[in-house]
């Protein structure tokens, strides 16, 4: 117990401590925190009205910005499964990190799906026992179910994890026979959360765009790119900045997985819109909303066209090894291009345009609401800010700056 | 204009009637006479300073279903209380089950409808939807062009491909007949603003809650907030519903209204004779939808939109009793239901008189 305070103390310590660089990046958030706290109060008290949803296009940015944590969370496995999958010695001690973002991205994304709701105060109502799930009949009852388990699963691993290595004993002898499955659960239930994400959109036979088998394999694809490439811009900072030692052969064996989740993302793209666009039935008529516009409404078209290139650019990007072994410049910016491509793609590709036409026809165009972005940035500001702080603290730990063995303390501070 | 005066007087009757009713619920619930004994006074009082004790026990009521008789009547009585003093009127707000051995239906016939939105608006003052900014309709009716459009003989050559040996010009895009026509929602008009109905270019079709026998939003509900009572009406527990809009995603007829924001619903145009899983006023961030006015219907009259249709392109009944007026049309006249692709089966029909 006595440990386990010590270890609370020495990660929190330790995690709050930092260069200027640190703490202006912690204000940076902090101003986001600040403003959303008023937005999100305004937002509770009033309603959803201060979002540009309507009866029409019934989902806001926080519904499309959930599916993309639901990206990360679920790509993060790609961490964690090279470790424990294929023994490699280079990324096991990196699992955590992998678990971590995990953990604060499927977190993030329950976020969002309270800010999505009308009544936050009823969540309690799909708790067995005291309100009643629809189980097994609704999606969201299932993602609810795989959400919760995932972020439990993922914190079990992380605290075990780090606590583990605190004291010292993270020999495989000393680990807990219940470690290693719950480990592979992680990893296996990485996609599931995904899959069945893409199920609560696909199974919504109404909107054309969502209906259709190739949705969850859209989702793990895109998956495979914007995950890794946050995972490379974060173990580039944690590299330069601090003592942890992320060898090369991570980095690459992340932007392989990131050129060909883009391929993939190509193909299934392709594969949809030759399928709906060749017949012209009604079902393609969200897709040529997208792509062309409809009677003088085409706010989306830019958008689809942008994150088209930006897709395909990044792929015959890092076909090049010269983009990908350039570790500081080109990298970095191909990561950043993809995250963001990726992030942009939900609400303005897949969840907004999919409801022109409505069932009866009308076309519309969504216009996100200030109320409602810095709602979405008050989210991802608490999002990252647990990801900065957790990650400080974990590296910490993973160098043995941080350890429960006082003698060796080595009293420096990281980034 | 006199068809509409009938209406009012008739809605007028309804009223009458709603308030012998409103005594006898009152002679036979001693919950309900805790409402009376409320002098309008205090109904006031507890308007400015909301009661605590009835919102808190109201916040952490189960689903009305799962209620006991007991706590369904306080419910039911915490409610009449909070809606009296809100809305300064007696109101009531009845739990009349569904009525056995039926199975209720709709009619609509698209031949004779003109396109005036009387049931729209009927609709919205019998129900307690918000009136204004927004005002929230539960029906929507289409205006749809007539099948002749222009045919121009100078387009006969239009359209791409444009020339081959074959002669086909335009059978990719753009040929002569290259627009929807009739029956589609496409080129469909949801806010036509006509001074004269029906337009002769045009027809109508109004739509609402379809009432499937199998419904897709009962499905995606993660809580059961909304479910199909037995005479196959689907309703939704206003104070169990959790605002995630899954069942607005799943309809595929555009039938379900989300509240955005706080409803506005001025006191005087409050219809005090509610139904639980009717037109109670409905609180922020849940879903509503038409019910077949279960307040109605429950008690064996017909729906509002039913009575306030000038032309009777409304037929309302048992779908079990052969001789009902829903029966009688499927019996004899050309029905379809809209979008039977969607596998949903609705209880609602539309027909050609």
């Amino acid at each position: 117990m006595k440990t386990a305070l010590s270890f609370a103390m020495d990660f929190g310590s330790y995690a709050i401590k930092g260069g200027t660089k640190y703490y202006a990046w912690l204000l940076f958030l902090g101003f986001f925190i600040l403003v959303g706290s008023y937005t999100a109060y305004l937002q509770f008290t009033q309603g959803l009205i201060v979002t540009g949803a309507t009866d029409q296009i019934t989902l806001e940015s926080f519904f499309a910005s959930f599916v993309f944590t639901a990206h990360v969370a679920a790509a993060a496995v790609l961490v964690v499964a090279p470790g424990y999958l294929y023994h490699r010695k280079d990324m096991k001690e990196l699992a955590v990190i992998g678990e971590i973002v995990a953990m604060v991205f499927v977190a993030t994304g329950i976020t969002f799906v309270l800010f999505h709701m009308g009544r936050p105060d009823r969540t309690w109502h799909i708790m067995p026992g005291i309100g009643y799930m629809n189980f097994p009949n609704s999606m969201l009852a299932y993602d609810t179910i795989v959400l919760n388990v995932y972020l439990i699963l993922n914190m079990i691993g992380v605290v075990y994890m780090l606590y583990k290595k605190y004291v010292g004993k993270f020999e495989a002898k000393q680990l807990a026979i219940w470690f290693k499955p719950i480990v592979f659960l992680a990893i296996a239930w990485g996609p599931l959360i995904h899959i069945v994400t893409a199920f609560v959109l696909a199974s919504n036979a109404r909107i054309g765009s969502w209906h259709t088998a190739v949705l969850p394999f859209a989702f793990l694809s895109m998956a495979g790119a914007s995950g890794p490439a946050l995972i490379i811009l974060l173990f580039l900072l944690i590299r330069k900045n601090t003592k942890l030692v992320i060898n090369d052969s991570v980095i690459d064996l992340m932007t392989t997985i990131i050129a060909w989740s883009l391929g993939i993302i190509i193909l299934v793209f392709a594969a949809e819109t030759f399928t709906l666009l060749y017949p012209g039935t009604e079902h393609a008529s969200s897709l040529r909303y997208t792509m062309f516009g409809h009677n003088g409404l085409n706010m989306y078209v830019v958008w689809f066209w942008g994150v088209m290139v930006a897709i395909v650019g990044s792929f015959v990007a890092l076909l090049f090894s010269k983009v990908r072994r350039s570790y500081d410049r080109l990298l970095p910016l191909v990561c950043f291009v993809v995250f963001v491509a990726i992030l942009t793609e939900k609400p303005m590709v897949l969840v907004f345009p999919a409801f022109s036409p409505t069932p009866l026809g009308e076309y519309a165009e969504y216009h996100v609401t200030l109320i409602e972005f810095f709602n979405v940035l008050f989210v991802w500001a608490i999002g990252f800010l647990s990801l900065t702080l957790i990650l400080k603290g974990a590296i910490g730990i993973l160098t043995g700056e941080v350890r429960h063995d006082k003698s060796a303390v080595a009293s420096q501070s990281g980034a | 204009m006199s068809e509409e005066k009938i209406i009012d007087l008739k809605d007028e009757d309804e009223l009458r009637q709603g308030r012998r009713d409103f005594l006898k619920h009152v002679c036979t619930s001693s919950a309900a006479a805790l409402v009376l004994t409320t002098t309008p006074s205090e109904a006031v009082d507890s308007a400015s300073n909301p009661d605590a004790d009835a919102t808190v026990a109201e916040y952490f009521q189960g689903h009305f279903l799962l209620m006991s008789e007991e706590e369904k009547l306080k419910a039911i009585a915490r409610l009449e209380k909070r809606y009296s003093a809100k809305y300064m009127k007696k109101t009531t707000v009845a739990n009349t089950p569904a009525p056995d051995g039926v199975l209720f239906g709709y009619a609509l016939d698209i031949g004779k409808c003109i396109g005036c939105r009387r049931c729209v608006h009927a609709c919205v003052k019998e129900n307690n939807q918000s009136r204004n900014d927004p005002e929230v309709q539960w029906i929507q009716v289409m205006k749809m062009p007539k099948g002749n459009i222009a045919f121009t003989a100078d387009q006969l050559d239009k359209g791409y491909p444009e020339k081959s040996e074959f002669g086909d010009y335009g059978v990719q895009v753009g040929g002569n007949a290259y627009k929807t026509a009739g029956l589609s929602t496409e080129d469909a008009q949801n806010y036509y603003n006509d001074e004269l109905v029906p337009d002769k270019d045009f027809f109508y079709m109004p739509v609402q809650c379809q009432q499937c026998e199998k419904p897709p939003c009962v499905k995606a509900c993660p809580v059961r907030a909304t479910f199909r009572d037995h005479a196959g009406v689907v309703l939704i527990d206003y104070n169990w519903c959790i605002g995630c809009r899954m069942c607005q995603l799943a309809c595929p007829y555009h039938a379900r209204r989300f509240n955005w924001g706080e409803p506005n619903l001025p006191a005087e145009e409050m219809n005090p004779k509610t139904h639980y899983f009717g037109n109670r006023p409905r609180m922020r961030g849940v879903m509503e939808k038409c019910t077949f006015c279960a307040q109605r219907t429950r008690e064996g009259r017909n729906p509002a939109c039913q009575e306030a249709c000038p032309v009777g392109a409304r037929k309302f009944g048992n779908l079990l009793d052969p001789n009902s007026d829903v029966r009688q049309v499927l019996a004899t006249k050309r029905v379809f239901r809209f979008k039977e692709e969607a596998g949903t089966y609705p209880k609602f029909f539309y027909y050609i008189g």
